[in-house]
């Protein structure tokens, strides 16, 4: 089991490494970051001081090896709008993306793993259709249209939730469904097809045929199996999540890493957003490689591979 | 090259197995085209028997068809403005008699117009992002599962890496430094999707290589490169094509996302996530500003879908995507 997580300890290194190279490349992509970062109006003498100032003369390696020693530190620069360190400011608004994901994250397991065993378990029946109808429906709709609709019938004709900012449970109600409904349709059906298979093992008919009851074989012998599947998805939804939550965010105004992130993209806030970037894809190397420490547990195979 | 593999037909050899007789001297398979056309058109039948498949493959139909005939299926021009007639509800008849269907937007521009010519945006982005994600996930998917060992790990790491990026916020950070443009968001999307190609061509790879048919064109002296080619390719087509139909109706939201923020194909141009944005403005006022670009995209993506999982289910039921 050791040298298992050593060597996954040691992939996971070598992808945050990927991922500085390319937090790294994006302000390199037109070939002169100090064009990028200055404003549009900046002379060319301007332009010419500022790049020997932050030594994008330097040779590419040379300036890589300074980024990757700042990024270790967490010093992606400064941001050029509010002349703080960018990554503080990302800091700053960590916590309510993670509300936010969380919130998601939660609404998505506590519909999709009920739904997705009734479904299985009650195979063809209304209740199945329904579900599977549900999850093919939330699959299929852009998540900004989701919050869009949810504002027009919850806000602005119902008026019974707030349409932006964070605060209390009710702000947080409207972007948590419009962030989890795509999450909830996924489980939904990895849920049902992993239940499904199952069930049709050896291992359940034995189960019920030396008397167990039909609950401890769902929620007991079956559910446990069809776990490890769910488990992967929940690590590789977390991106999902993240991902989303930079939409989500724009449209309930919620004060973000999402948001900051748009805005400082159109700011041409380039620390900011560089610093966003790589703290939301380290944030998802971390969360993956301990789903891999759960899966130890969950299936004792993987220990010994 | 003398040394020429046993002959298998290049389309549909996933059909059948390698039951083709290998040895010297017997003749070559009789008229084996006919024979693939009707496994094609069984298949196609039992695609079609699927009704959620049938649906979902008329959808596609259907917006493909809007999205080609545009401007002789457009009641008006997707451009025309008429502050006149801003903001006018669903059904609509101007003085003219004529009816705007789905109502007009902040310009008194027709919504239906600029939904039918917003769908060749949205499927242009689509096909072009697909193949070339499609091309390049198959090329690195063939290289890793062929080769192996170190190439294996190092390309595997590549796809954890751009795994790891929420592709949103990669997508829009990438795009606000090049700038938005059709070209860009093309290659942009394209570029950075061809994980899920590459995972599932090795997967396929990994046992094709271990094939009969692959020893045999190794032992009579083939080149990689054209055992990679003639005999290992064709028979990753089926899931690559699955992947790409489901993969399309990602690329077509992520479009749709992208021009919601404004990092998308620029205005005037019409695009459903485009033309949403514009709508969130009015919510208040006009609720079909917002609602029907929106149902567009839900319809569409729903279609893919559903025929992506009908040809997943007819082609190959074990594939997991």
């Amino acid at each position: 089991m050791k040298s298992y997580l050593r060597r996954r300890l040691w992939q996971s290194l070598l992808v945050l490494l990927g991922v500085s190279v390319v937090v790294f490349l994006i302000l390199h992509l037109t070939g002169d970051p100090a064009a990028l970062l200055l404003p549009p109006d900046a002379t060319a003498e301007d332009i010419a001081k500022f790049r020997t100032a932050m030594g994008f003369d330097d040779p590419v390696a040379v300036q890589y090896v300074r980024f990757l020693k700042g990024a270790v530190r967490g010093d992606f620069g400064e941001s050029l709008r509010h002349g703080e360190p960018a990554m503080g400011l990302v800091l700053e608004r960590l916590p309510a993306t993670f509300e936010l994901a969380g919130a998601g994250l939660l609404i998505a397991l506590g519909l999709a793993i009920p739904a997705g065993i009734v479904s299985a378990v009650r195979r063809n029946t209304s209740v199945d259709y329904v579900s599977t109808v549900v999850a093919l429906l939330g699959q299929a709709m852009p998540t900004f249209w989701l919050g869009i609709m949810l504002i027009l019938i919850f806000s602005v004709r119902l008026n019974w939730l707030p349409s932006s900012g964070r605060g209390g449970l009710e702000h947080l109600i409207l972007p948590a469904i419009t962030l989890g409904l795509f999450t909830t349709a996924r489980i939904t059906r990895l849920t049902r097809s992993g239940m499904l298979e199952v069930l049709g093992q050896d291992y359940i008919r034995t189960a019920r045929a030396k008397g167990v009851g039909e609950p401890p074989v769902v929620w007991k012998h079956a559910l446990k199996n069809a776990s490890i599947p769910i488990v992967t998805i929940v690590g590789i939804e977390l991106g999902t999540l993240l991902g989303g939550s930079v939409i989500t965010e724009t449209i309930f105004a919620w004060p973000g890493v999402g948001r900051l992130s748009v805005q400082a993209i159109f700011n041409r806030d380039y620390p900011v957003v560089q610093s966003a970037v790589f703290l939301l894809a380290s944030t998802f190397v971390i969360v993956n490689f301990l789903v891999d420490i759960v899966y130890t547990y969950l299936d004792p195979r993987i220990r010994y591979r | 090259m003398a040394a020429r593999p046993p002959s298998t037909p290049a389309d549909g050899a996933h059909l059948h197995p390698p039951a083709a007789p290998a040895a010297a001297g017997v003749a070559p398979l009789v008229r084996p085209r006919p024979w693939a056309e009707r496994e094609w058109m069984t298949l196609l039948r039992r695609l079609v028997r699927r009704r959620t498949a049938l649906f979902g493959l008329l959808v596609v139909l259907v917006v493909m068809l809007a999205a080609a005939a545009a401007p002789l299926v457009a009641p008006f021009d997707p451009l025309e403005q008429d502050i006149g007639q801003r903001l006018r509800e669903p059904g609509w008849q101007d003085a003219q008699g004529r009816v705007h269907a789905l109502g007009t937007d902040h310009l008194g521009r027709d919504i239906l117009s600029r939904i039918i010519f917003g769908s060749r945006i949205a499927l242009l982005v689509g096909l072009a992002a697909v193949v070339i994600s499609g091309v390049l996930g198959m090329i690195i998917g063939l290289v890793a599962g062929y080769f192996g060992g170190r190439m294996d790990d190092f390309l595997m790491r590549l796809a954890d890496v751009q795994l790891a990026f929420p592709f949103i916020l990669l997508a829009i950070a990438v795009i606000g430094v090049l700038g938005p443009s059709l070209r860009n968001i093309i290659i942009v999307i394209g570029v950075s999707s061809w994980v899920v190609y590459a995972r599932v061509v090795r997967g396929e790879v990994l046992s094709i290589r271990e094939r009969e048919y692959v020893h045999a064109a190794v032992a009579l002296g083939s080149r990689h490169w054209r055992v990679l080619v003639t005999h290992v390719l064709p028979n990753t087509f089926t899931p690559w094509l699955v992947v790409a139909t489901l993969d399309m109706a990602r690329v077509i939201v992520i479009e749709s996302a992208l021009s919601f923020l404004g990092l998308g194909v620029q205005p005037p141009t019409p695009t459903w996530g485009g033309m949403l944005a514009d709508g969130r403005v009015y919510l208040s006022t006009a609720w079909w500003l917002a609602t029907f670009p929106g149902l567009a995209i839900l319809i569409t993506v729903l279609g893919i879908n559903l025929f992506g999982d009908g040809l997943r289910d007819t082609l190959d039921p074990r594939l997991k995507v």
